[in-house]
């Protein structure tokens, strides 16, 4: 299945968003395009998850517009892959079983987009045979094994919320070097790979972004290129 | 053919996911025998007074014990916000919510394969109606509950006091079905007018198709809320 091509992964104008009386995001305005790395930095509440959230489809903006491939999120499920703080996976069951489960959800008449279960975890250096339940894993593991779930989606926009947080220096540089390969593997449909991670790590990703967002109390600071990032 | 695939897919997940934790099963096999126990400690019924009464013991045995497994079952799509990862994949969200509740309809119905024979010696009973007809009543009244059961427990997920919530609606909302579950149950066991028996039975089967229906129109829209 190829998509019709699209200027820009996600475009936000004038976007916020209230949780009753509080604004996680205030009038934010912003242009994602194909093929980049975008890094949002910001401290703890300054509105990072919430702006992933909302370009993944899981929240609506109370105010504002917001597109991906230019269309709503919704409607470009296949097309978006999201990685959260938590790993988004079933305990009773090993990272194969789960992997399994999500690929065969997003496989559909006509449509084979999905990459190989096995495939995924071997690129993120976990053994495909393991049978223990995600629940016995370490903190490292798990967050590795929702990095395979999201990967094996074969996903044009990579939403990553705070991907290193539970990782040592090494696997979060090892998890810095897939994602960088990542987005040179051919896209089954055509066009090119997106990813727009969130961290508190911003040394450490620097070597993947190409843009780097500021965010704070929901706004907006600063939007700059790499080089130009403090 | 895909549709089928999905709802297969979660079914399995499901079977998968009961059968390494065994939360529901155990909980409600454990609860639904406890109510059974009791009710024949307190009333010690004979042989006719038993046939009587224990078609509504029975389902109210089986809507508790529906309960405690409902309540269970969307819990295990909370943790690590598994259900985020449901809501962003693109297969129809009826197919999450069916192969649930066929998944409830199993683990209910096993525990009444194995509540039956207990019920029948605690209890004394003798179907004096045609047996058959409760080959029917059971499964039509089981599908009535977890049906409901398993879309309310969902409309609950975000609120703090989800498994008050779920009796406070279910129940209610199941009258008419376990009036026809408990009436048809009794008119096979005493052996009453079989005509009476099917005229329930017809019920039920309307009010699963009716319920069934608005429950896969609006589950969409339950899992998208925020």
């Amino acid at each position: 299945m190829t998509h019709p091509a699209h200027t820009e992964a996600a475009q936000l104008t004038g976007v916020s968003k209230l949780f009753g009386s509080f604004a996680a995001l205030r009038n934010i305005t912003l242009t994602i395009p194909p093929g980049t790395c975008t890094m949002v930095l910001g401290e703890n509440g300054a509105g990072k998850s919430t702006l992933l959230r909302l370009i993944a489809g899981l929240n609506a903006p109370t105010q504002g517009k917001l597109t991906v491939f230019g269309d709503a999120p919704q409607s470009q499920r296949r097309r978006i892959a999201y990685m959260s703080h938590a790993p988004m996976l079933y305990d009773e069951l090993s990272a194969m079983e789960n992997l399994r489960y999500f690929a065969a959800l997003y496989k559909s008449d006509g449509c084979a987009c999905v990459g190989s279960p096995e495939m995924a975890l071997r690129a993120v250096n976990l053994d495909p045979h393991l049978t223990r339940p995600v629940g016995q894993y370490s903190q490292g593991m798990r967050q590795r094994t929702s990095l395979a779930r999201v990967m094996q989606a074969d996903p044009e926009l990579l939403l990553l919320d705070e991907p290193f947080s539970n990782l040592d220096v090494a696997s979060a540089q090892q998890m810095v070097e897939l994602l960088t390969d990542f987005r040179t593997w051919p896209v089954s449909g055509g066009g090119t790979r997106t990813i727009l991670l969130t961290t508190h790590q911003a040394r450490l990703a620097e070597p993947l972004a190409d843009t780097v967002l500021t965010l704070r109390q929901g706004a907006l600071i600063s939007s700059l290129p790499k080089t130009g990032a403090a | 053919m895909s549709y089928l695939t999905h709802l297969l897919t979660h079914l399995r997940k499901d079977l998968r996911l009961e059968w390494r934790a065994r939360d529901s099963i155990n909980g409600m096999l454990f609860f639904s025998l406890l109510v059974v126990v009791l009710f024949s400690l307190a009333f010690e019924p004979d042989a006719a007074v038993s046939r009587q009464i224990s078609g509504g013991i029975l389902w109210v045995a089986i809507l508790f014990a529906t309960v405690t497994a409902l309540n269970q079952a969307w819990t295990r799509e909370l943790r690590n916000d598994v259900l985020d990862a449901q809501r962003l994949a693109p297969s129809p969200a009826s197919t999450l919510f069916l192969g649930k509740a066929i998944a409830n309809l199993l683990f209910v119905g096993l525990v009444e394969l194995i509540l039956a024979p207990i019920f029948v010696v605690f209890y004394n009973l003798h179907v004096l109606g045609n047996p058959w007809l409760l080959a029917l009543v059971m499964p039509l009244g089981t599908w009535a509950l977890i049906v409901n059961g398993t879309f309310f427990a969902a409309l609950g997920l975000r609120t703090r006091n989800r498994e008050l919530l779920l009796p406070l609606v279910l129940f209610p909302i199941s009258m008419p079905a376990l009036l026809g579950m408990v009436q048809a149950t009794t008119l096979i066991l005493t052996g009453g007018d079989n005509l009476y028996a099917v005229f329930w039975i017809k019920m039920l089967t309307g009010y699963d198709i009716i319920f069934t229906t608005v429950c896969i129109l609006l589950f969409e829209t339950i899992l998208h809320a925020e």
